[in-house]
């Protein structure tokens, strides 16, 4: 059991879709301006990922190569589909919340790079970890640039006021302010990276 | 190495010693506008510039420190860019308000694209944004002219909201004696400066004229009552632009290379400020359309010059 | 169908909410492909073309088939395989009849496929231009005009972002913010700057 262990841990930190791999950053910023957004765009991009790599992973043989693209495209489509009528019917104060970001999950590029670059070569039961070490790697940045856009954009976190007298910084929770802090951040990574190479 | 033999217009690359008296006899033109400031509107804008200038200078030397660069806290620049930024705020703002725009202005505006002459936006102008971003509240109250702090509105944000600004003589706000931030109301003593600055060839007419001009001739066409009858003096004369036209726009590091790129650059900075000064929801743009052409300069300069990039 | 609205829709999609600074489209392709002028030109065309075509055939697709027959839930999964058609074979087209071009742009028509700017701007047009599963008047042309003017937003943000950055190559950067750290930063600077049009009105 020790492989799909490996494939749900290197998502986290070694491949950190975010901060490692540079991908889906799109809703990342967008979505990123409070915690509850952060979680609620993870929890369906992991959906997403899980339900594509399990169909991927258990139909690779029968597609033929050179139309895969759109085929996973389809399958990643019905994903999105289902989680969007999903968050319509269960959240939709969440659904307004995100908007145009539920349906660009299709175009995320973790989730169709999951499928070409793991389900398509891998067997079901390591695609199911990959699927969920990445979901869990995108949730975990997510998380933690929401967090601190929260806190510094409107002093709260989860809603809740943190400090007392604190002017919110209201830039920090603009697209500006996304971009500022995933910068930032990046470059705080680096260092380390840096520093253990 | 032909291309060095090009013989290319200003500025020529400096040594390190000349960068350094430029800047602080940049900063010493400036003196007269800060000085008028605080005179207008009291010693809480002399607290505004010392906060904004203490913390350029510190913020450099510890980010000097942290990316093992040669501490040169001195060079001038660090100080031109806390009085600049100083110069862009309400003398009635809290204290720690220019501590961290200045701590952003040299931070996120300059040592992270790695010091002096390397920075692609002006920092001071950055910084401002930022706050004006952050803390829109503070950024846009303003105290009128006095030691009794009563808040009041600028020339320029009496003009948006009730079409005429004629309490103000043209005399009153050619010295000052009006709502505003700390360096941009006295235009007497801007001008002094850069007179000054022009004396001893620091700037060229370029980028301030046609800015200026161009401003002037938008103002005047798009006014209030039908084509050509807009305010232009009162345009020029109020808010940032005579300060960011001479001070901030002509900065060499953020500004075209050649004379024909400095033109689009100073007609460019016109355009976008009559535009927002018009019809943006902000009544003042100075600062925001010479963030925008800074951005814009490595493009101009790209069609504009034949010589090799340097930084 | 009013001058100003068009107005209104051009200011907005170039500089307000431009569709890389202020909704974060298309930001992959912004990092990964404006470190030289000329491929981000050459790509910020493709996008552009690829935009304006996809935004004319969703309208279509919307309007005569998903809402006619409620399969509006259809959205996203029809228009992605529209888009993705479409791609594909604009791509042969030019291939075929125009050689010089593909070779200039040709090559970015692939990864505009999955290029968030594409399905962004056709789902923000069915959010804009549609109430209740109604079209607007005139809401065609808003969406056509929308689709140009996100365009001319990207290549605005590609040229100045790829001239920048072709100037960085010469600047001592900390190390740690090489490339992207201090591409997100600029970008950052840039959507400040760009703040400046808030809250127009004619």
């Amino acid at each position: 059991m020790s492989n799909p262990i490996r494939e749900f841990t290197k998502g986290i930190i070694k491949e950190n879709p975010t901060f490692v791999l540079a991908l889906g950053l799109c809703p990342t910023l967008a979505v990123s301006v409070s915690v509850v957004n952060g979680i609620g765009m993870s929890v369906a991009a992991t959906f997403v990922l899980l339900g594509s790599n399990i169909i991927i992973a258990l139909i690779k043989n029968l597609i033929p190569e050179r139309i895969r693209i759109p085929c996973y495209i389809v399958v990643i489509a019905t994903f999105v589909t289902i989680i969007e009528l999903l968050m319509k019917a269960y959240s939709p104060a969440l659904n307004r919340a995100l908007g145009i970001y539920v349906p660009l999950i299709v175009v995320n590029c973790i989730v169709l790079g999951r499928a070409e670059a793991f389900a398509s070569k891998n067997s079901v039961l390591n695609s199911v970890f990959d699927a969920l070490g990445m979901g869990a790697g995108f949730g975990l940045a997510l998380v933690l640039i929401s967090a601190i856009r929260e806190l510094l954009g409107s002093g709260k976190i989860l809603g809740v006021m943190m400090f007392r007298g604190f002017e919110p910084m209201f830039a920090i929770g603009m697209p500006s302010g996304a971009l500022l802090v995933i910068g930032l951040l990046l470059a705080f990574f680096n260092l380390f990276k840096k520093d253990k190479a | 190495m032909t291309d060095r033999l090009i013989v290319a217009v200003s500025p020529h690359i400096h040594n390190k010693e000349t960068v350094r008296k430029i800047m602080w006899l940049v900063s010493l033109s400036l003196v007269p506008a800060g000085a008028a400031g605080v005179i207008i509107f009291g010693w809480s804008a002399f607290w505004v510039i010392f906060w904004s200038v203490i913390t350029a200078v510190v913020a450099e030397g510890i980010l000097q420190v942290l990316t093992k660069k040669k501490v040169a806290i001195l060079d001038g620049s660090a100080v031109l860019t806390g009085l600049l930024l100083a110069y862009n705020l309400p003398s009635n703002v809290p204290f720690w308000l220019p501590i961290v725009g200045s701590f952003f202005a040299i931070a996120i505006g300059k040592q992270i694209f790695g010091g002096l002459g390397q920075n692609i936006f002006n920092p001071a102008l950055t910084g401002r944004v930022f706050l004006m971003a952050c803390w829109p509240k503070y950024m846009t109250t303003f105290v009128n002219p006095g030691y009794d702090a009563i808040t009041g509105a600028t020339p320029l944000a009496i003009l948006r909201h009730v079409k005429t600004a004629a309490q103000f003589s043209y005399w009153d706000i050619f010295i000052g004696w009006h709502g505003g931030c700390i360096g941009e109301v006295c235009i007497l003593a801007l001008l002094i400066g850069a007179a000054f600055l022009f004396v001893k060839k620091y700037i060229s007419w370029h980028i301030p004229i046609t800015y200026i001009l161009t401003v002037g001739l938008l103002t005047f066409i798009f006014g209030p009552n039908g084509y050509f009858s807009g305010d232009w003096l009162f345009h020029i004369l109020t808010g940032g632009l005579i300060l960011g036209a001479f001070f901030m726009a002509t900065d060499y590091v953020t500004s075209p290379l050649t004379y024909k790129g400095q033109i689009i650059f100073g007609a460019g900075c016109g355009v976008i400020t009559a535009v927002i000064r018009l019809w943006g929801g902000y009544p003042e743009g100075v600062s925001y359309a010479i963030l925008m052409m800074n951005a814009a300069t490595p493009i101009i300069d790209r069609f504009t010059k034949n010589r090799i990039y340097g930084c | 169908m009013t001058i100003a609205q068009f107005l209104m829709i051009f200011i907005s999609a170039v500089f307000v909410s431009n569709v890389i600074l202020s909704r974060f489209l298309g930001l992959c392709s912004f990092i990964a492909i404006s470190k030289e002028t000329k491929p981000a030109l050459a790509m910020s065309f493709a996008v552009m073309f690829v935009i304006v075509m996809s935004s004319a055939i969703t309208w279509f697709i919307y309007r005569f088939l998903l809402v006619p027959f409620g399969l509006e839930y259809l959205r996203t999964i029809s228009f992605i395989l529209v888009i993705a058609t479409s791609v594909q074979f604009v791509e042969m087209v030019v291939r075929k009849f125009a050689p010089p071009l593909y070779r200039i742009f040709g090559i970015y028509l692939p990864l505009i496929t999955v290029n968030c700017a594409v399905l962004g701007v056709a789902v923000l047009n069915v959010d804009m231009f549609f109430v209740k599963g109604k079209a607007v008047g005139g809401s065609f042309w808003y969406s056509l005009f929308q689709g140009v003017c996100v365009g001319l937003g990207y290549t605005l943000a590609m040229l100045l972002m790829s001239g920048i950055r072709e100037r960085l190559e010469l600047c001592s950067i900390p190390k740690a913010l090489k490339d992207f750290p201090i591409a997100f930063i600029i970008a950052s600077i840039m959507s400040l700057s760009f703040m400046g049009f808030n809250g127009f009105r004619f």
